[in-house]
């Protein structure tokens, strides 16, 4: 039913993706649908990498270590962002588009009353992409 | 704009071409706290954050209960640094100068920000539009008239090196000395914003690229200081000086904001008749609410979608009005002086920085030395901001934009603004509107709409000035705001939305209260009074600067 399933992964916080990497990963297995994990990354040095192009490697490495613990295919690939706490939902679509995905797993937060100021990214995506997005909470 | 990493690589691949990566034991982010206030999630520097806002909120407090007393305990501060330190900012922004134009000449100018093989993150125009919008704009809409008519017409023993004068007492001088003297005039003016004050933003920006972008350091002002400081710049040392900074950035945006509030109702005053629109501060505050509420829409746009954008339109709307004045303005006259000014500026630069051995105290402690102070305590964040948006550029490109190019913007700015109005002075003398607003009564904030109400179409480049006030202000606000944000984050760019929007609302109450309660005055001369330590500071990160450069494969 799906043939390409899209995964945003947050490297500063991989252990709050547990949940949502391993329903990824079943729906992958069953499916049998590629998984590809995009992250958006700032230019400047973050927690995870001195520059974008490390950052790429540590995500390309991610990947790598999904496919072994999970038995399945997986690709990444990272998007640099002049300003990524606005620009993450807009560059998201974007990759999902690109990337031709029909499935998106995403880890999201419980709303609470700071999603009527400004939706979780999760609900950002959910709202505008054509794809199915599953928000893991 | 993105990287393609399928294929599997062992090794981390080398970042964007070689480059010296400082090797710290320090992770970004991990003094960090991550409290959760309401339905907020934070994610804040530990102790940056909480005590950046507490000293503010303090300084707040106590300038309100105590104004009789810290008023002029402020002013005498400042008054004190500037006139008892003048020697000290003129020779360090003299060296600033001379560091910036020795390393545009020498082989460092070909390093790379951001490693020999990155590419540009922005076009030349968005690029300049924002560094020149966050640095400079406001003052030249402030200053552009008013400081070279007063130069050129104040015999109160403040003009530059005891030139001549071209107005005494209400009648012009004779043709030589008026010539001199209106010569001399712009030379001083545009010797305030050329080459030293966009030296000290190029040395600041320059320094925090550098170390973020090339070294993998954290974006933040002590970044600079670490091959210094060294590992220690991660403990107290640090801390002090992102603070410093923070309240720097955000009492200069404030008390600013509060000024340029006034401003801006005082041009719709004038324009639309209103008389006594200042007399309360009603007026003031409905536009600081506004400048705010633009500015948060700003930041929740982002730097691409929001402050680059609203910096272009700033841009765009400044050089209409400058093309619009020098068209209906004395054009040809213009023209010719424009390379006379800029020839005057060059011969009067050494004696005008000149640090030693000068009679002309009020010009040089109380518009020189004031103005370094001023720039150097605004460069924590405008060199951030410009630092923020420079990746990819090379050193040499980096000097020729912020350092060159602005100076001969300013150059024509007050060019255009400034001459335009001295030929109104002289033309009419007593009878012009400037000359009512810089000499016969000080009325600062009217004397760029008394240059415009003597030019066709008053009503509307009146309106079109309060606009480009009011937007200068904001392209401020916003780019000082994700300054702010970016260091009490500890560096962090993408720290939650929710923490940028506090600051910029922040620092709309901190200019409301201010306006309100006094103590604008008081304040802005506590945020300028920092340009002393950070003279020092910024002194040191000169030496940084070179040695840090040194290192980078070129």
């Amino acid at each position: 039913m799906y043939r390409k399933i899209l995964v945003p992964v947050d490297l500063t916080h991989v252990d709050r993706l547990t949940r949502a990497l391993a329903a990824a990963a079943d729906l992958s297995k069953h499916y049998g649908a590629p998984v590809h994990y995009v992250a958006v990354t700032a230019q400047t040095p973050t927690p995870v990498a001195h520059n974008p192009k490390e950052f790429a490697g540590k995500l390309a490495a991610f990947g790598r270590a999904q496919a072994e613990a999970h038995g399945i295919e997986t690709t990444t690939k990272s998007y640099p962002s002049h300003d990524p706490a606005i620009d993450i939902n807009r560059t998201l679509l974007d990759a999902i588009a690109e990337a031709g995905a029909d499935l998106v797993v995403m880890a999201s937060h419980v709303p609470n009353a700071a999603d009527y100021l400004w939706p979780s990214h999760g609900g950002s995506v959910a709202s505008h992409s054509d794809a199915s997005v599953f928000l893991v909470r | 704009m993105s990287d393609q990493t399928d294929e599997a690589e062992e090794a981390l691949p080398p970042p964007e071409g070689e480059s010296d990566i400082i090797d710290t034991e320090y992770e970004i982010g991990q003094d960090n706290v991550t409290p959760q206030i309401g339905p907020f999630g934070l994610d804040i520097h530990n102790p940056v954050f909480v005590v950046s806002g507490l000293v503010v909120l303090g300084f707040v407090i106590i300038t309100l209960a105590f104004q009789n007393v810290l008023g002029p305990l402020f002013a005498d501060l400042r008054g004190f640094l500037t006139s008892s330190f003048d020697w000290f900012f003129l020779i360090a922004g003299n060296i600033f100068v001379l560091v910036c134009l020795a390393i545009l000449v020498s082989p460092l100018g070909k390093v790379r920000i951001g490693g020999a093989d990155a590419t540009p993150d922005y076009g030349y125009p968005g690029w300049f539009a924002m560094l020149f919008a966050a640095g400079m704009g406001i003052g030249l809409m402030f200053f552009g008239v008013l400081e070279p008519v007063y130069y050129f017409a104040t015999p109160w023993g403040d003009q530059p090196l005891m030139g001549d004068i071209g107005v005494v007492e209400g009648t012009l001088a004779d043709p030589a000395t008026v010539e001199a003297a209106r010569r001399m005039a712009m030379a001083a003016t545009i010797y305030h914003w050329g080459l030293h004050p966009w030296a000290i933003y190029a040395v600041v920006a320059l320094s925090l690229a550098l170390f973020a972008y090339n070294k993998g350091l954290p974006l933040t002002v002590r970044s600079i200081f670490y091959p210094i400081f060294g590992e220690r710049i991660w403990g107290w040392p640090g801390h002090v000086i992102d603070i410093l900074a923070v309240f720097a950035t955000l009492f200069g945006l404030a008390t600013s904001l509060g000024f340029g509030a006034q401003q801006a109702a005082a041009g719709i005053g004038y324009v639309f008749g209103i008389p006594g629109i200042n007399d309360t501060v009603t007026a003031a505050v409905i536009l600081i609410a506004g400048i705010t509420v633009l500015a948060l829409i700003s930041v929740l746009r982002g730097l691409d979608g929001g402050v680059k954008r609203l910096s272009e339109i700033n841009l765009v709307l400044a050089i209409v009005l400058m093309a619009f004045v020098f068209l209906v303005g004395p054009t040809v006259a213009l023209s010719t002086q424009l390379f006379g000014n800029i020839g005057a500026y060059a011969t009067e630069v050494f004696a005008l920085s000149n640090p030693v051995g000068r009679d002309d105290d009020g010009f040089r402690q109380g518009w020189t030395a004031f103005y370094w102070a001023w720039w150097i305590s605004w460069s924590p964040f405008v060199g951030m901001f410009i630092a923020r948006v420079s990746r990819g550029r090379t050193v040499r490109e980096f000097i020729t934009c912020v350092l060159l190019i602005p100076t001969l913007a300013s150059a024509l700015w007050m060019t255009v603004f400034g001459g335009t109005a001295i030929d109104q002075v002289i033309e009419r003398v007593s009878d012009s509107a400037v000359y009512g607003f810089v000499v016969e009564t000080y009325v600062p904030e009217l004397s760029l709409f008394g240059m415009l109400s003597e030019l066709p179409f008053a009503t509307v480049t009146s309106i079109v000035a309060i606009i480009l006030v009011v937007v200068f202000f904001t392209t401020s606000s916003d780019s000082g705001s994700l300054v702010i944000d970016t260091i009490t984050a500890g560096g962090k760019v993408n720290a939650p939305v929710s923490q940028r929007v506090f600051w910029v609302i922040f620092e709309g109450i901190v200019a409301a209260t201010l306006l309100i309660g006094g103590g604008l005055i008081a304040l802005q001369a506590a945020a300028v009074s920092t340009g002393l330590p950070f003279a020092i500071v910024l002194l040191l990160a000169c030496y940084a600067l070179i040695r840090g450069l040194i290192a980078e494969p070129r």
